[in-house]
């Protein structure tokens, strides 16, 4: 307790109140700085994506019971961001004609998975996952089934739900 | 002349710098520090090597995620001397690497960490993790396919943390996609933010060699002890210290010439690391594989059990910066010479062999599917049962050659097959193709009827001839 007192004394002479004001302001422009600038660097990352639903093609382009890779635009995409703005889907599509549509990216380290048609396998160059055509885990690392983005048929044509990257 | 030294006595007047820096480069060194003492200025040697080049880089390279790419490509085909630099900044980088990592094995080894060097130690342990920042955001910046997946597969990590995994990754990310604000960011940083902390912390290690003093080589029985060790290294260096200008100096000029000589060398010879395709995440065609710097840790999530991921992942790094910052409070006094610690060296031996095991597994990268591999030659199938030559077919197509090996094609992810049928029956090799196992799928449902039987036929003709 005593020594509490003490250096609060110690605090509140001329000098060690001059010092306490100086760090306050100190403090203060630093803080003063840091709500623009931290809030700029963060912007992109709090930012909502928008999300939106992309035209693929028509319903009949697609094979039963075959497996396709379609491209799309991202929903958020900069005008400068090149090619790096676009993405793409694995299209299924079963024999029974309804559509699926997975992400790229392996669930285990997000390494864009390739089909093999012949072998109605999907394999990772990465680690060397494998996945079945619908998409659950046949080997290797990953630790859950490729993720779907949302699909749906609208007006004819087969349409997919842009998407953030499966964070997994 | 006379005017040169009238100017020189004037700055002197008004900067007082020479009076500053002269006793600070005279300043007297232990004498045993000799040629294993060169590493740590040789590191800087390669980090002023890498400012330079980089800042001339700077001077083409667009940091623009649509354009980064072709103005690379300029720089590497088109640019004077563009191909040399690059390679230098490349090379650059891997000397830096590799001259830290000997340094840290020497301070390790020689116990330098130690009282009062404790503050040495951690300034250089910050300054590791920047370095290998920046070797990681550097490889990023050449932007092409390998270089967004691999900000993907950086993502992915981040996003194992716990609670803020999420946030984690699209900080890494610069949003929730790939785009326009990933590659600048990394720019930022590998440009701005990291050579900035790196000149703070460095100047900081510098000025705490200074004060503390070079450390003397050790000898066996004479521990540090915190009471006696500063006037006894203060005598010491009194009576037997040798100036650092030029009598220790000189040494490391020879390393500084030998790393500028040796990057420039490999730059020449063997050129900057090859651009692959363009960046576009639409495209599949990627085989995502950091420099040889972090091929151990690729490797590391590649062979370890699946379920110890994720602690790896998170708790690796963590308990790699406990042990780091933890040493010089555990071990701050007591013996310092290699004799009397058998521990340091193992320690040593041991961290290089995993490391370098690693780093050769991952350059071998065994464990990932072959995707492009040929029919399989006659002369491999080497038989003229039909059963046994579809089956060879079977065996291509149906992707059991992307992880098999038959005679020296395929992939390695799997079991040779070159003599299974001396291996297995035809029964254990059914279940087996059948239900798949920990890393292989189950062909129950891929298989058409008679492909199974020819497959079979096939694997029971591989025998030792």
């Amino acid at each position: 307790m005593k020594t509490m007192i003490d250096a609060f004394q110690k605090a509140m002479d001329r000098r060690g109140f001059l010092s306490a004001v100086i760090a306050a302001a100190g403090a203060l422009a630093a803080l003063l700085l840091a709500a623009p600038v931290v809030g700029f660097v963060l912007g992109p990352i709090v930012r909502r994506e928008p999300k939106d639903w992309r035209a693929v093609g028509a319903v009949d382009d697609f094979d039963k019971g075959a497996t396709v890779k379609v491209a799309l635009e991202d929903a958020g995409a900069a005008s400068w961001a090149g090619r790096t703005g676009r993405t793409a889907a694995w299209l299924r599509r079963s024999p029974d004609g309804t559509f699926t549509a997975f992400a790229l990216d392996c669930t285990h380290l997000g390494c864009p998975v390739r089909w093999n048609a012949r072998a109605e396998l999907f394999m990772c160059p990465c680690h060397g996952g494998v996945y079945y055509a619908d998409g659950r885990v046949a080997g290797g690392p990953p630790p859950r089934p490729l993720t779907r983005y949302p699909v749906r048929v609208h007006n004819g044509q087969v349409e997919i739900k842009t998407e953030p990257i499966p964070i997994t | 002349m006379r005017v040169v030294r009238a100017i020189g006595r004037w700055l002197e007047d008004r900067t007082g710098l020479g009076g500053v820096i002269g006793p600070l480069a005279r300043h007297p060194v232990p004498p045993g520090a000799r040629w294993s003492y060169i590493f740590g200025s040789a590191t800087v040697i390669a980090f002023l090597l890498q400012m330079v080049t980089g800042a001339a880089l700077a001077t083409l390279y667009v940091p623009s995620a649509g354009q980064a790419y072709q103005s690379l490509q300029f720089i590497s085909e088109h640019a004077m001397f563009g191909r040399i630099l690059r390679g230098m900044h490349y090379f650059g980088a891997s000397a830096m690497i590799v001259l830290m990592v000997i340094h840290l094995i020497r301070v390790f080894l020689f116990a330098s960490y130690k009282f009062p060097r404790e503050v040495n130690w951690l300034s250089g342990a910050v300054l590791m993790l920047l370095v290998l920042g920046l070797g990681f955001t550097g490889q990023l910046l050449r932007w092409d396919q390998n270089a967004i997946w691999s900000v993907v597969v950086g993502a992915e990590q981040a996003g194992r943390t716990p609670f803020i995994g999420d946030f984690m990754a699209r900080l890494v990310l610069g949003g929730t996609n790939l785009g326009a604000d990933t590659l600048t960011r990394f720019f930022t940083l590998h440009v701005f933010v990291l050579p900035g902390l790196v000149i703070l912390l460095l100047s900081l290690h510098l000025y705490l060699v200074i004060r503390n003093g070079i450390s003397e080589p050790p000898q066996a029985g004479r521990p540090v002890e915190r009471a006696t060790y500063r006037s006894w290294y203060r005598r010491m260096l009194d009576e037997h210290g040798v100036p650092f200008w030029p009598k220790a100096v000189w040494r490391d000029a020879v390393a500084m010439a030998i790393v500028v000589g040796v990057v420039l060398l490999l730059a020449w010879k063997v050129g900057p690391p090859p651009i692959g395709d363009p960046p576009d995440p639409s495209l599949v065609k990627a085989h995502p594989r950091p420099d040889w710097y972090f091929l151990f840790y690729f490797a590391l999530l590649a062979i370890m059990p699946h379920a110890l991921e994720n602690y790896v992942i998170i708790l690796g790094p963590l308990l790699v910066g406990v042990v780091l910052i933890a040493l010089p409070f555990v071990a701050p006094d007591g013996e310092r010479s290699l004799r009397r610690r058998p521990w340091a060296v193992a320690t040593v031996v041991a961290m290089l062999t995993i490391v370098g095991a690693l780093t050769m597994a991952g350059v071998h990268a065994n464990w990932s599917p072959h995707f492009d591999e040929p029919v399989l030659p006659d002369a491999v199938v080497a038989s003229d049962d039909h059963a046994v030559r579809d089956g060879a077919r079977v065996f291509h197509d149906r992707a059991c050659i992307s992880c098999h090996r038959v005679a020296g094609y395929g992939g390695r992810r799997g079991p040779d097959l070159t003599t299974v049928g001396d291996r297995l029956t035809r029964e254990q090799m059914t279940i087996r193709i059948l239900n798949g196992g920990y890393n292989m799928p189950a062909y129950g449902s891929i298989l058409e009827p008679g492909e199974l039987d020819a497959l079979l036929a096939f694997l029971q003709s591989r025998r030792h001839p």
